[in-house]
């Protein structure tokens, strides 16, 4: 058990990002209940902000581009935190929305050079459905908020723009598509991890939606990217068409 | 003598910093160009002193720009400037971002942690930034030695503060003491009030 005496040596480590999931919990508990602790955390929060400031480089013109074209997309949180309603998960999911939103702009911005708009609000639609669903829904979001997601964009020809999040420490890949054509009757796309021009089947996308979040099957585990291929109803083992779609993962 | 230097509020954020946050929180773009330019600079710099990855970092900052757009109408002003609020910020999701990615990656460990050396030799053009850099490079002088290398592996590298204490070989309780009272003695230096 951690003493009082102890926690109130925590504000350093706290103000520098230094504790663990664990200690940070148990120290913001006590914060709550201690004045000097907080006048002392912020006072300490405020000189780390300073060996940032000192750290200040030129970003970019690009840079600025593209998080200047991305925030018209990306909606802004209510004052005082709460969507009026069911709180807690709401809010939750207008934050996980939000994030992806704003993931893929970025990822469209940069591949795409900003020139083609992110059909952003339907790439929303698609995740909000799939909540709905229930399809892999806790897992899609997992993939989408771990903090080491990361996002690659491209278009799909005919229209279509797909979205690959992919996250090694979960070792899980989502595959985001919008605006793709329905296959033809009898037919269906297939999702495939490319491991080194081995295609691996991920599982098979929805063949009723045009703008959908799929979860793709089975563990990254070293693949270098992503395909989809049209194939008969059910799925094949291997592909039997040249790829529609062929992704990398962000390196 | 005392080599405090005063300059109440951050010479890096500009006098309407604080204005300009409070527009963004009701919506308005033009005002998020201002902060835009006002920090971006400091934001990718804070990600990649903790990253050292030029693409990741970006990545990070474009990150942290925009949930500053998405989160002003949260801000509150009477817990801290807007410039600590949005450094604060990055440098949470920079270390967030390297913590995973040393999680996914397991490499060994105390050879990462002592590679790490930080360094403090970023360019920038903003006459202001070099001021400030100046004064934070006096003010770590004023550390001991093991306060100044605790706080700077925890601040610019992201280090939890055991690994801090892995990486100075200190017990854990002498890792936490150096952190707290090199930031007071920083604190102190820089005149830092809030």
């Amino acid at each position: 058990m951690t003493g009082i005496v102890d926690l109130h040596r925590l504000t350093g480590a706290y103000a520098l990002h230094a504790l663990s999931e664990d200690e940070l919990r148990t120290f913001e508990r006590h914060l709550a209940g201690c004045e000097p602790c907080t006048q002392e955390a912020a006072e300490l929060s405020a000189t780390a902000a300073r060996l940032g400031l000192a750290a200040t480089v030129t970003p970019p013109a690009a840079m600025r581009e593209q998080v200047l074209h991305c925030v018209s997309s990306v909606r802004q949180e209510a004052p005082g935190g709460r969507t009026a309603g069911r709180a807690g998960r709401a809010s939750s999911r207008t934050r996980l929305l939000s994030r992806w939103a704003l993931a893929a702009c970025l990822a469209a911005a940069a591949a795409l050079g900003g020139t083609t708009v992110w059909q952003h609000q339907r790439a929303e639609d698609a995740l909000s459905q799939a909540h709905r669903a229930q399809r892999g829904t806790e897992e899609i979001a997992a993939v989408l908020a771990a903090p080491d997601a990361r996002t690659r964009a491209a278009m799909l020809g005919g229209g279509a723009t797909g979205t690959v999040v992919v996250s090694r420490a979960r070792d899980k890949a989502v595959f985001v598509v919008s605006g793709m054509a329905r296959p033809a009757e009898g037919k269906v796309y297939q999702l495939w991890f490319n491991d080194d021009g081995t295609m691996r089947s991920a599982g098979l996308m929805d063949p009723g939606r045009t703008d959908q979040a799929v979860l793709l099957q089975g563990g990254v585990d070293g693949a270098s990217g992503v395909g989809v291929t049209v194939e008969p109803a059910g799925g094949s083992t291997e592909p039997t068409s040249a790829p529609v779609a062929l992704l990398g993962f962000p390196a | 003598m005392k080599e405090a230097v005063h300059i109440g509020r951050n010479p890096s954020s500009k006098p309407d910093l604080e204005e300009l946050v409070s527009r963004v929180a009701l919506g308005d773009e033009d005002a998020f160009t201002g902060v835009y330019d006002a920090v971006a600079g400091s934001v990718l710099g804070v990600a990649r002193a903790v990253l050292r990855d030029q693409a990741q970092s970006e990545e990070v900052a474009q990150e942290v720009l925009v949930e500053v757009w998405r989160t002003a109408p949260r801000f509150r002003p009477e817990r801290g400037t807007a410039v600590n609020w949005i450094l604060t910020l990055a440098h949470r999701r920079a270390v967030d971002r390297v913590r995973s990615v040393e999680a996914a990656a397991a490499r060994d460990h105390q050879a990462a942690l002592l590679e790490r050396t930080p360094e403090f030799d970023e360019v920038t053009e903003q006459v202001e930034a070099r001021l400030e850099r100046e004064q934070v490079r006096r003010c770590l002088r004023t550390l001991t030695e093991i306060q100044r290398q605790a706080v700077t592996l925890a601040y610019y590298r992201g280090l939890t503060y055991s690994q801090v204490a892995e990486a100075l070989t200190l017990p854990l309780g002498t890792a936490k003491t150096r952190l707290r009272d090199g930031l007071i003695r920083l604190r102190d230096c820089l005149g830092v009030t809030v």
